[in-house]
Formats: C-alpha cells, structure tokens, sequence
C-alpha cells in the first residue's frame, strides 16, 4: 500500500471522529450561547447517551430505529429537568458556582451508570453493518462514514435553524442581550429550556454514535473534554466555529496518534489549547467580548 | 398609523420597592394620559429607573399596583407586557450586536408572529405571507418613518451612538407598542442628534398617537416636548404639573440645585410619607 494512500485512509478516520467532536462541541455551544454557563457534564450526558440506547436495544429489545430516538430523547429530558430544577434556580450566581454544579452532576450521572450497568466497558448492539467503505481506493470503516454523514447533516440543520428559524433568530437575540431579548417579547426562560434540551439531545445522540463504533464505558465522558478543546479553539458561542474545530482536532489527533503513537494525541491536542488561549482566547470565530471565567 | 395600536393609559398606584434596607422607590403615585407625553425627571439617584424598571416589569415592586389600561399588571412578565402592548428602550444601548438594522427591527416582531416551526421551515402559506407583510410594514412605516433607509442592511455594531440609539426606537416601534417607554433617549447625544431625537419622539406622538412616558436628563428637550411631567426626589414625588409650572416649582430647583438642606427636604417627605400611610389606612 503506498504511503499516500495510507495517509488518505488516516485523514478519513480523523475527519470521522472530528465530526463526532465538532457534534459533542455543538452541545457545548448550544448550551453556552444561550445561557452562558460552560455545561461540563456533556461529556456525561453523552455518556448516558450510550448507556440508554444500550438499555432501550440490548435490555428491552427495542429496533435500533426507535431505540435511537428514545436515548436521544432521554439525553433531552436530563437536560431539561437539570435546567429548570437546578440551573434556574442559580440565575445570578457566580459563573464558577454553577460551572461546579455542572461538574457535580458529571460525577453524579457517572456513579448513577456505575450503579446501574457497572463498570466495565460495554458493546452496543450494532446496527449500522459492517460492510467497509471505499472512496475511491482508501478504505473508511461503515460506522465512521455513517457517524460522519449523521455529524454533518445534524450541524447543518442546526446552521440553518439559526439563521431561518425564529426560535433560533430568539436564540441568537438571547445570545447577544439577555433585557433586550426579555422586552422585545422573547421568553428567555423558555429560550434557556430549549437550548439545555437541545443541546443534551444533540450530545446523547452523539453518544450512541461514538459508542457503537468504540463501545460504551463510564470514563468515556472523558470525550467530553476533547470536544471542550474544541469549542474553546472554535469559540464557545460559534457554532460554525465547533465544525471547523472538530474536524482539525479530529485530523491532528489521527496524524499524531498514527505517525508519532497514541501517547502524543493529548499533548498535542492540548498543546493546541494553549496556543490558542494566548493568541486567540475567544477563539477562531468565537465573539471577542467573551466573558473570561 | 397602523391599526390595533390604541394608545393605552398607564397609572402609578401607591408603589414602593426597596433593595434589602434600601428604600428605591416610596408610595409613588402617578398617571401618564393616553397620547401624552409624560417625563419622569429627577436626580441622580432619585429612583426613576427603578420606577422604570417596575413598569416595564424587569423589577417585582413590594408594594403598590401599576396599571395598564386599568388592568393590573404588575406581576406581569416582560414577554407578556409586549404582547399587550409595551415596549421600551434602555438607557444604555440594548441591540442585538452582530445583526444587521433591518433584523433588530424585524425581532422587535417577534412577540407578535404566530406562526410555529413547521410552516417556518417550509416556508410557505402563512409564513410567507406574514414575513413579507412584515417587511413591508416596517419598510413604510418605520424605515422610512424614522429616516434610516439609508443603513438598514449595516450591522448595528458599525454605527455611530446617535443612529443605534434610533435603532432601538425603531425596534420598539416594531412592537406596535401602546405605551412607549423611553429611558434616556438623548443621553450622551451630541446637540444635534439630540435635536433629530426630540423630533422623532414628537412625531411618534402625532403620527401614531402613542402614549409615551420617558426618563430624561435632559432639561431643555423635556422642556420642549413633554405635555406633563413628574419629578422625582429619593424615591418620591416632589412635584408634578406643566413643564413650566414644575420649572419654576422651588422645590425642584432646590432638588437640581442644591441650594437649600437636603436634610430638611428629606424630613418633609418622611411626614408627608407618614400622613398618606395613615390616611390610606383610615380610608
């Protein structure tokens, strides 16, 4: 095999799991633009993403096509019962208090799959097939084009809700002046419900996409972190920002983790952090009077 | 004017509101008559934004009623007051940063669009029809209204204080509001962007009929334009009339001024305070 084929294949596989980051990094940014709170329990959700699709297909033997929606729907309904029962209620609080309320419920959620499913690594049912993928000559595995397909379609569809839906146009408007959005008739409560639901929907379905190509475990909310990387170099409030993120994330990781071995992929990743938080801190497309935590 | 716009008549009943220990606003009564424009004036620190704000129901007052029309509305949320009829603007510039004029405009809408995702997304049938009613509407009656033709597709962030400052009655007007509320219109407006403001807001009132309360500073602009005004003093009203009754009001100007003991002033509307409270509870 030549070696410019190969590097063609690893690139695919990177562009697959970056579309995977930049899925769970839309979350992240849902969540943030909306309410300004860094929700660090979507690694979590994503998660519990996983473990409920596992539960619906493996447990109660439902089709994957409706045990998909009904974990994407479970990821929504923590989302919205965490908004309105703890988030709201620390409206005006220090953003450190209730950036450390979203770390306590990470752990939470972690001891609840703990307890429930245990603690070793799962596999979940498969329902994407296996049959391999050739664009061209370069192979990519059916699940990472599937995830990939999924990734891209969900973030364009969100794109286009931004800019045509007046849910969304409600979103940015909240975004950008939380009175002004109040007077004009905005509800921003409601606009805050929509945007945790939406955002833990997005972030549980990306869980049974990354679960069902690596298998489920407690400690995969750690994926949360890497898609962190990638809003914060996209910009926390930049949707269009977590897709071009994810997707540069995703082929560093690839490159590194093949041409250099795995125990690089972090140092670089995080390297990248860095760099960007001393030359861009609100990063590539991210609104520069971003409050700093 | 466009129609379903009847200006309303909002009345002030007996309010107080207090921040912990401190006492903002106290047993403030007043009325703003349909069509007029009223100013609420006073010093710093005398309390008209919180008034404001309890108007346009950012804040929960403790004590007292406002009135809509008669209707009580002071549990009323911000979204709901909009849908009735109210729309403001902020002291400082409140826009949605990063939009073009055209689309903080159109959002000044949104409490009054009907139709749901799906027909959004098709874009059809009631969806189009009603965007491009919309447009239309805000094209002739406001764009050209308030002479901003010629920025409509620039994003807000570039303009200069005075024209955002427009913007944003441009939006509240979108809200076919039935009471406009003003705070600070002209603050930090230069003499001539001060004069075009004054203008505007007279001509809001004779063109449209809206009923328009604002909050100024700015004597001489208040002076020219308002039909009634009502002062302020820590958290009172001090005095109430024509502009040039109120003017020449002596306690107005010790207010202003400070010639005179603020003291003394202080103790007046403590008794004054006192006696209300009990008459209204003889009553």
């Amino acid at each position: 095999m030549s070696d410019l084929l190969f590097f063609v294949e690893v690139s695919l596989a990177g562009l697959g799991s970056g579309a995977l980051l930049s899925l769970t990094a839309l979350a992240f940014v849902l969540i943030y633009k909306a309410t300004r709170v860094i929700n660090l329990a979507v690694g979590e959700i994503l998660m519990m993403g996983g473990y409920f699709f596992l539960a619906f297909a493996a447990g109660w033997g439902l089709s994957p096509w409706l045990a998909i929606p009904a974990a994407i729907a479970g990821g929504a309904l923590i989302g919205a019962v965490v908004e309105r029962g703890i988030i709201r209620r620390m409206l005006g609080e220090s953003p450190i208090s209730v950036f450390m309320v979203t770390v306590g419920l990470g752990s939470v959620l972690v001891g609840i799959v703990e307890l429930v499913w245990g603690t070793d690594p799962r596999t979940l049912p498969d329902f994407m097939g296996t049959a391999p993928v050739f664009i061209g000559e370069a192979y990519v595995s059916r699940k990472i084009a599937i995830s990939f397909a999924v990734a891209g379609l969900v973030i364009a569809v969100f794109l286009a809700l931004f800019r045509f839906w007046r849910g969304g146009v409600a979103l940015r408007a909240t975004a950008t002046d939380q009175a002004a959005a109040y007077a004009c008739g905005i509800n921003v409560p409601g606009v805050f419900s929509l945007a945790w639901t939406i955002g833990c929907g997005t972030a549980a379905g990306a869980g049974v996409l990354l679960g069902s190509i690596g298998g489920i475990a407690p400690t995969m909310g750690a994926f949360g972190l890497s898609a962190l990387v990638v809003v914060i170099v996209g910009g926390l409030d930049s949707v269009a920002g977590a897709l071009v993120a994810g997707l540069a994330i995703g082929l560093v990781e690839a490159w590194t983790g093949t041409y250099l071995g795995g125990e690089y992929k972090l140092v670089f990743t995080f390297g990248i952090l860095i760099l960007m938080l001393m030359i861009r801190p609100y990063g590539l497309f991210g609104t520069k009077e971003i409050e700093r935590l | 004017m466009p129609d379903a716009m009847k200006p309303a008549r909002l009345d002030v009943e007996g309010l107080s509101l207090s921040f912990g220990g401190l006492r903002a606003i106290n047993d403030v009564t007043f009325s703003v008559e349909p069509g007029s424009i009223t100013a609420l004036i006073g010093p710093n620190g005398a309390g008209k934004t919180s008034m404001f704000n309890c108007i346009s129901g950012f804040y929960k007052p403790q004590r007292g009623a406002v009135r809509f029309d008669g209707e009580d509305v002071t549990r009323v949320h911000p979204p709901a007051r909009a849908r009735m009829g109210f729309a403001r603007t902020f002291q400082n510039i409140a826009l949605f940063r990063g939009m073009t004029v055209l689309d903080n405009i159109k959002l000044g809408r949104h409490a009054h669009m009907r139709t749901n995702l799906l027909q959004a997304l098709a874009f059809f049938g009631p969806a189009a029809r009603e965007e491009v009613e919309l447009r239309a509407e805000v094209e002739r009656d406001i764009i050209d209204f308030l002479e901003i033709n010629h920025i409509r597709h620039m994003p807000v962030a570039a303009l200069s204080y005075g024209l955002q400052k427009r913007v944003e009655l441009a939006r509240a007007l979108a809200m076919r509001p039935r009471i406009l509320l003003l705070d600070e219109p002209v603050a930090g407006m230069n003499r001539e962007e001060t004069e075009d403001m004054a203008r505007f807001i007279l001509d809001v009132k004779e063109e449209w009929g809206t009923t328009i309360l604002m909050v100024e500073h700015d004597m001489g602009m208040v002076m020219d334009i308002s039909d009634h005004v009502v002062v302020l003093n820590f958290g009172q009203v001090i005095a109430r009339g024509l502009p040039h009754e109120v003017q020449a009001d002596p306690q107005v100007v010790a207010a202003y001024l400070g010639s005179g003991d603020p003291a003394a002033l202080m103790k007046r509307l403590a008794a004054e305070a006192d006696a209300g409270a009990a008459t209204g509870g003889t009553a």
